[in-house]
C-alpha cells in the first residue's frame, strides 16, 4: 500500500482505450516521473490523478482514499500547468491564495501563508504585479507558490519546464529538485524530456501507447530497458540497437555482428544466459557512451572487446566527440573523448565496454532477462 | 468501479450545473424558434385566416401561393433584388477593402465612414433615400433648379425601375460591412508569400488575380451567406422606402407575408410563403453551418 | 498586424495612387451623402426643401423641425412627437440588451468549457435560429404573446428580442471563451472553485472585449428592429422605428420632410453614438475572438 495508489486505472473515450491497466504506487515523498512521447497517455493519467478527467475503471487512491468521482478541489492535490494557468485578472498575491480563499481559509491565514511561500520561492517583491508583467521564469515560480500555499498530499507538475528556453530550464529543474528535497514533498510530474526525467526523478514510469512500459529508478531503466523502445527513448544520443547473431566461442555467448565492409566481428557478451540463443539473431543494444577509443575506455569493466571499424563522420560536441560508423547495417554513434584522435575515412580500433550491452528479442523486442 | 454513484456531491452538483444554467435558452430556443418553425409550416396546410383554425387542407395553400400574381412578382423581385445586392455589395466591398489595403493615408477616416451605415436601421436609411431619390424634392428637383432642365430621375416611382433604388440603398447600407470582412481577409495574408509572389515576377494585377483573391475564399463565403440571408429577410426598408410600391413593383417574398398574413387575413398563405423563405434560407445556411462547425471540431 | 510586416509588397504607381484617392474619396462622398441631406434638410425651413434646395447649405437655420419631430408631430392619432416612443424603445432595448448578453455569456461558458455530449448539435441548433427568416416564428409567437398577457407590451417585445438574440450573443462569447486557455479552468477547479466562482472570478474579469462586442451587436439590432415592433407593438408601447415609419408614411396634410429627416435623426442617434464611442472597440472585440491560436 503506497501513498498514491494507481491501481489498474484504465480510460476510454467511447470504444478507444487510451490508457491500458496503469498499476503504479508512489511511496511518501517519492519523486515520479511520467516520461513518453506526446500521446503516450501521460498527461490523460496526470489529469486522472488530479481528477479533471474520470477514471473509466480501475481505483486512484491517495493515503488509501479511494479518490474516484472526488472533486479535484476534494483530493487535497495541487498542480503546475505547462502553461502555468495564472489568472490574468489577479495579482499575484491573489492567484497564490485564491485557492485558499475557495477553501474558506481566513485571510490573516492566508496572508500568513502567501508570506512564508513567496519567502521560499523569492518572489515577495512580484506580489501585487499581474502575470502579465512577469517573465517565463518568474511565472513558473508563481505557479509553484499557488500549489505550495496549498501544502498539499500531491503535487502534479504539467510539463512545467516545456515554455522556458534551455537555459532557464535547467535552472527551474535544479530549484525544484531543491524544493523537492527540502521539503519532501510527494510529486507526480510529467514530461516528454528524458532528461529532465533522468535528473529529477526517484523512480520514472516510461510510457508508450497508454502502457507503462517500464517502471523504475532512473538507474535500472538507463541500464536494463525492459525493452527497445524504453531503450531508445531513455538517453540522448539515443542506444544503437543493431541486428547481430549470437554465437558461441570457447563456452562464451558473443555477439557477431557486420563492420562496414561486412566481415563480421564477435563482440563477447558478459550474460551467460544469452548461450541458450547460439545460433539465433538478436537485437544488440550499446549506449553511445559504451563505445570508445582505447584509452577512454571504462577502466572498472572486466569486459571491453575490441572491435575495428571504419569512421564515417566526426561530430565534435566541445565536451565530446561523436563518431559514427556502420555496424550491423545500420548507423552507429560513440561518443568519445572530445581529444580522440579521430577523423572521417580511418579505419579504427573502438573499445566497447560489454558489460553494459544488452540483448533484445528481435521478436517481442523485449530485452533477453537472466 | 468509478461511477456517479461513488461521485462526492460537489462533484454531481458540478456535474448538473452547467446542464441547469443551458437548460432555459435551450428551452426558449426549442419552443420559440423550432416549435414555432412547425406550428408555422402545420398552420401552411390549414384553412387559417384572420386567426390560427386547424382544418387540414393539404398542399392547397401553396397551390394558391404559386397561382398568385403578386406572389410571383414577389419572387421575381426577390431574383433581381438578391442577384445585383449580392453582387454589387461584393464588388464594392473587394474593390474598396483591396484599395484601402495599399497603405492609404487617412484610412482611419475613411473606415467609419464606410461602415457607419451599418449601424442604422433600415427605417433611417429608407426615409433618407426616399426623400433625396423623390422627383418632387430630390435630386431630380435639385438638378432641375441648378440648371440641368431636362434632367430626369423618377426610378423610385417607375414601377420598372422602383426595385433598383432598392438595391441602392440596400447597397448603400451594407457594402462597407463586406468592405471590412475583406479587409480583414487582406490584413490576414502572409506578407512573405506576395513578397516570394514579387520575387517570381508576379505584376500587381496577377499577385490580386492569383494569389491574393484565391485566398480570399473564406471571406467570399461568408460574404456570401450573409448578404443572401440578409437579402431574403429584407422587409423594413422595402417598407419605408417604397411601401412595396409603386403597385407592387418593389414587393417582396417577406413584405408578401406581412400583408397576406396581417392585412389580408389569409394567414395559410402567408405561413406556406413563410416556409418557403424558411427552406430557402436554410438551404444555404445548413451547409455553410455544417461546414464551419465541423471544421472547428 | 503590426505596421511592420504591413511594409510590403505592393508597390503602386503615382498615377494608379491617384485613382485609387480618387475612388475612395468618391465612395466616401456616396456614404456620406444621405447623412449630409438628412442633417441639412433638418434644420431648414421646408420651403427650402421643396423650393428645390434639398442639397444646399440652409438660408435659415431653425431648429422647429427637430423640436417638432421630437414632441409634437402627429403619429398614428396623437400629437405627441418621437419622445414616448424613444422611451419605448429604451425600455424594450436594456433589459433585452442585458439578459441575452448574460445568457449568451453563460451559454457560451457552457458550450466550450464543460462539454458534454451533442453540445456542438446544440450549438448548431441556436446558431440556425440567428439566421431563420422571422416571418416564420410571427404569427405563433403572436399567439404566445397573446397567452402570456404580452401582447402589445414593452416587456413582451423585450422577451421577444432575448429569445432571438441569444443566438448570437451565444456565437460571440462561445468563439472568445474557445480560446480561453482551459488550464485555467482546471487550476481553478483544484483550487476549488465552483461554477459560477469560476465565471465570476476568472472568465467575466477577462471578458470585456468581448462583452462589448456583443452589448453594441444586440443594442444595434434591436434598437433598429422594425419586423417585431411593427407585428406585436400596440399604438403604446411601439418603438421608435415603428413610430418614424408612421411619421413619413403618414398620408395626410403637408409632408414636413425636415421634420421627417429631424425624426429620421433621432431615431438613428443612439445606434451612431453607440458606433462613434464604442466601434473601435466592437472592431477589437470581434478580432479577438476570431483570431484563433
Amino acid at each position: 500500500m503506497g501513498f498514491l495508489d494507481i491501481d489498474n486505472a484504465t480510460k476510454s473515450y467511447g470504444a478507444v482505450e487510451v490508457l491500458h491497466k496503469v498499476d503504479i504506487s508512489v511511496q511518501e515523498g517519492e519523486f515520479l516521473v511520467l516520461v513518453g512521447p506526446s500521446g503516450c497517455g501521460k498527461s490523460t493519467l496526470l489529469n486522472m490523478i488530479a481528477g479533471l478527467e474520470e477514471i473509466t475503471s480501475g481505483e486512484i487512491r491517495i493515503k488509501d482514499q479511494v479518490m474516484n468521482g472526488v472533486h479535484p478541489s476534494n483530493r487535497n492535490i495541487a498542480m503546475v500547468f505547462q502553461s502555468y494557468a495564472l489568472y490574468p485578472n489577479m495579482t499575484v498575491g491573489q492567484n497564490i491564495t485564491f485557492g485558499l480563499e475557495m477553501h474558506g481559509v481566513p485571510k490573516p491565514e492566508r496572508e500568513k501563508a502567501m508570506a512564508e511561500v513567496a519567502k521560499l520561492l523569492q518572489i515577495e517583491q512580484l506580489l501585487d504585479r499581474k502575470p502579465g508583467q512577469l517573465s517565463g521564469g518568474q511565472r513558473q515560480r508563481v505557479a509553484m507558490g499557488r500549489a505550495l500555499v496549498r501544502n498539499p498530499d500531491v503535487f502534479l507538475f504539467d510539463e512545467p519546464l516545456s515554455n522556458l528556453d534551455a537555459k532557464l530550464r535547467v535552472d527551474m529543474r535544479t530549484e525544484i529538485k531543491k524544493l523537492h528535497q527540502n521539503l519532501g514533498t510527494t510529486i507526480v510530474y510529467v514530461t516528454h524530456d528524458q532528461i529532465e526525467a533522468m535528473t529529477l526523478s526517484s523512480r520514472i514510469a516510461v510510457m508508450n501507447g497508454g502502457y507503462v512500459q517500464q517502471l523504475g529508478t532512473p538507474q535500472e531503466i538507463y541500464d536494463t530497458p525492459a525493452n527497445i523502445f524504453v531503450a531508445t527513448f531513455m538517453g540522448s544520443p539515443a542506444m544503437n540497437v543493431v541486428p547481430a547473431k549470437v554465437v558461441v566461442l570457447n563456452g562464451r555467448p558473443h555477439a557477431e555482428v557486420a563492420v562496414h565492409d561486412g566481415s563480421m566481428t564477435q563482440l563477447p557478451f558478459s550474460q551467460d544466459n544469452l548461450a541458450a540463443w547460439d545460433g539465433r539473431e538478436i537485437l544488440l543494444g550499446i549506449r553511445p557512451e559504451t563505445i570508445t577509443d582505447m584509452d577512454g575506455a571504462d577502466r572498472k569493466s572486466s569486459n571491453i572487446a575490441q572491435m575495428g571499424n571504419r569512421i564515417v563522420v566526426t561530430e565534435p560536441a566541445g565536451s565530446d566527440t561523436f563518431v559514427s560508423m556502420q555496424l550491423g547495417g545500420r548507423d552507429v554513434i560513440a561518443r568519445m573523448r572530445s581529444d580522440a584522435e579521430v577523423a572521417p575515412g580511418q579505419d579504427f580500433t573502438f573499445a566497447v565496454n560489454m558489460e553494459k550491452a544488452v540483448a533484445f528479442d528481435p521478436e517481442s523486442e523485449m530485452r533477453i532477462t537472466p | 468501479m468509478a461511477s456517479s454513484a461513488d461521485a462526492d456531491f460537489k462533484t454531481r452538483l458540478q456535474n448538473w450545473i452547467p446542464k441547469l444554467v443551458l437548460s432555459p435558452s435551450l428551452a426558449m430556443m426549442l419552443v420559440f424558434v423550432y416549435g414555432f418553425i412547425l406550428f408555422s409550416v402545420y398552420l401552411s396546410f390549414t384553412d387559417s385566416r384572420i386567426l390560427p383554425t386547424y382544418g387540414w387542407v393539404g398542399w392547397e395553400n401553396y397551390d394558391k401561393l404559386w397561382r398568385l400574381s403578386h406572389w410571383e412578382i414577389s419572387l421575381k423581385n426577390m431574383g433581381i433584388f438578391a442577384g445585383l445586392y449580392i453582387v454589387i455589395c461584393t464588388c464594392i466591398g473587394l474593390g474598396l477593402a483591396i484599395f484601402l489595403d495599399q497603405k492609404i493615408r487617412g484610412e482611419g477616416l475613411l473606415r467609419p465612414i464606410y461602415l457607419y451605415p451599418m449601424a442604422l436601421s433600415f427605417i433611417v436609411t429608407g426615409t433618407a433615400w426616399k426623400w433625396f431619390l423623390d422627383p418632387g424634392i430630390g435630386l431630380e428637383n435639385v438638378m432641375q433648379t441648378w440648371g440641368w432642365t431636362s434632367f430626369e430621375f423618377d426610378w423610385i416611382k417607375n414601377r420598372d425601375f422602383a426595385i433598383y433604388t432598392v438595391v441602392l440603398a440596400a447597397v448603400w447600407q451594407t457594402s462597407g460591412f463586406v468592405m471590412a470582412m475583406f479587409l480583414a481577409g487582406l490584413r490576414g495574408i502572409d506578407n512573405e508569400i506576395l513578397r516570394a509572389a514579387q520575387m517570381d515576377g508576379a505584376s500587381n494585377w496577377n499577385l490580386y488575380r492569383r494569389i491574393i483573391i484565391p485566398q480570399l475564399r473564406p471571406a467570399f463565403l461568408s460574404a456570401f451567406v450573409i448578404l443572401s440571408h440578409l437579402a431574403i429577410k429584407t422587409f423594413d426598408l422595402v417598407i419605408a422606402l417604397t411601401g412595396g410600391g409603386p403597385g407592387r413593383a418593389t414587393e417582396l417574398p417577406a413584405t408578401f407575408m406581412y400583408s397576406y398574413t396581417f392585412t389580408r387575413n389569409q394567414m395559410g398563405i402567408g405561413a406556406a410563403s413563410a416556409t418557403i423563405m424558411l427552406m430557402t434560407i436554410a438551404a444555404i445556411m445548413i451547409p455553410y453551418l455544417y461546414a464551419e462547425l465541423r471544421e472547428k471540431r | 498586424m503590426s505596421q511592420a510586416s504591413q511594409d510590403t509588397a505592393i508597390r503602386t504607381g503615382r498615377v494608379t495612387r491617384t485613382l485609387i484617392y480618387l475612388v475612395l474619396l468618391l465612395f466616401g462622398l456616396f456614404y456620406l451623402l444621405p447623412l449630409y441631406v438628412m442633417l441639412v434638410n433638418s434644420v431648414k425651413p421646408l420651403e427650402e426643401i421643396t423650393g428645390g434646395g434639398m442639397m444646399n447649405l440652409p438660408q435659415v437655420f431653425t431648429l422647429e423641425p427637430w423640436l417638432k419631430a421630437w414632441s409634437s408631430a402627429q403619429i398614428g392619432v396623437d400629437p405627441t412627437g418621437l419622445k414616448p416612443y424613444f422611451w419605448n424603445s429604451i425600455k424594450m432595448v436594456v433589459p433585452a440588451v442585458i439578459v441575452s448578453t448574460i445568457l449568451g455569456a453563460l451559454n457560451g461558458y457552457v458550450l466550450t468549457k464543460w462539454r458534454f455530449k451533442y453540445d456542438t448539435i446544440l450549438f448548431g441548433l441556436m446558431l440556425f435560429a440567428c439566421f431563420i427568416p422571422f416571418q416564420i416564428v410571427l404569427i405563433p409567437m403572436a399567439r404566445m404573446l397573446g397567452l402570456m398577457g404580452l401582447a402589445g407590451t414593452t416587456w413582451g417585445l423585450a422577451l421577444v428580442h432575448v429569445v432571438y438574440g441569444i443566438g448570437f450573443t451565444t456565437l460571440y462569447f462561445r468563439n472568445y471563451y474557445a480560446v480561453f486557455p482551459t488550464e485555467l479552468i482546471r487550476a481553478a477547479q483544484i483550487d476549488g472553485a465552483g461554477f459560477f466562482q469560476i465565471f465570476w472570478r476568472i472568465l467575466l474579469p477577462s471578458s470585456g472585449p468581448i462583452a462589448v462586442v456583443s452589448i453594441i451587436w444586440q443594442f444595434t439590432n434591436i434598437w433598429n428592429d422594425f419586423l417585431f415592433g411593427a407585428s406585436f407593438a400596440d399604438a403604446n408601447s411601439q418603438p421608435m422605428t415603428v413610430a418614424l415609419n408612421n411619421l413619413v408614411q403618414s398620408s395626410t396634410g403637408v409632408k414636413e420632410y425636415n421634420v421627417h429627416f429631424a425624426g429620421a435623426i433621432l431615431a438613428a442617434m443612439p445606434t451612431l453614438l453607440v458606433y462613434i464611442v464604442a466601434g473601435r472597440y466592437f472592431v477589437r472585440g470581434l478580432m479577438a475572438g476570431s483570431v484563433k491560436g
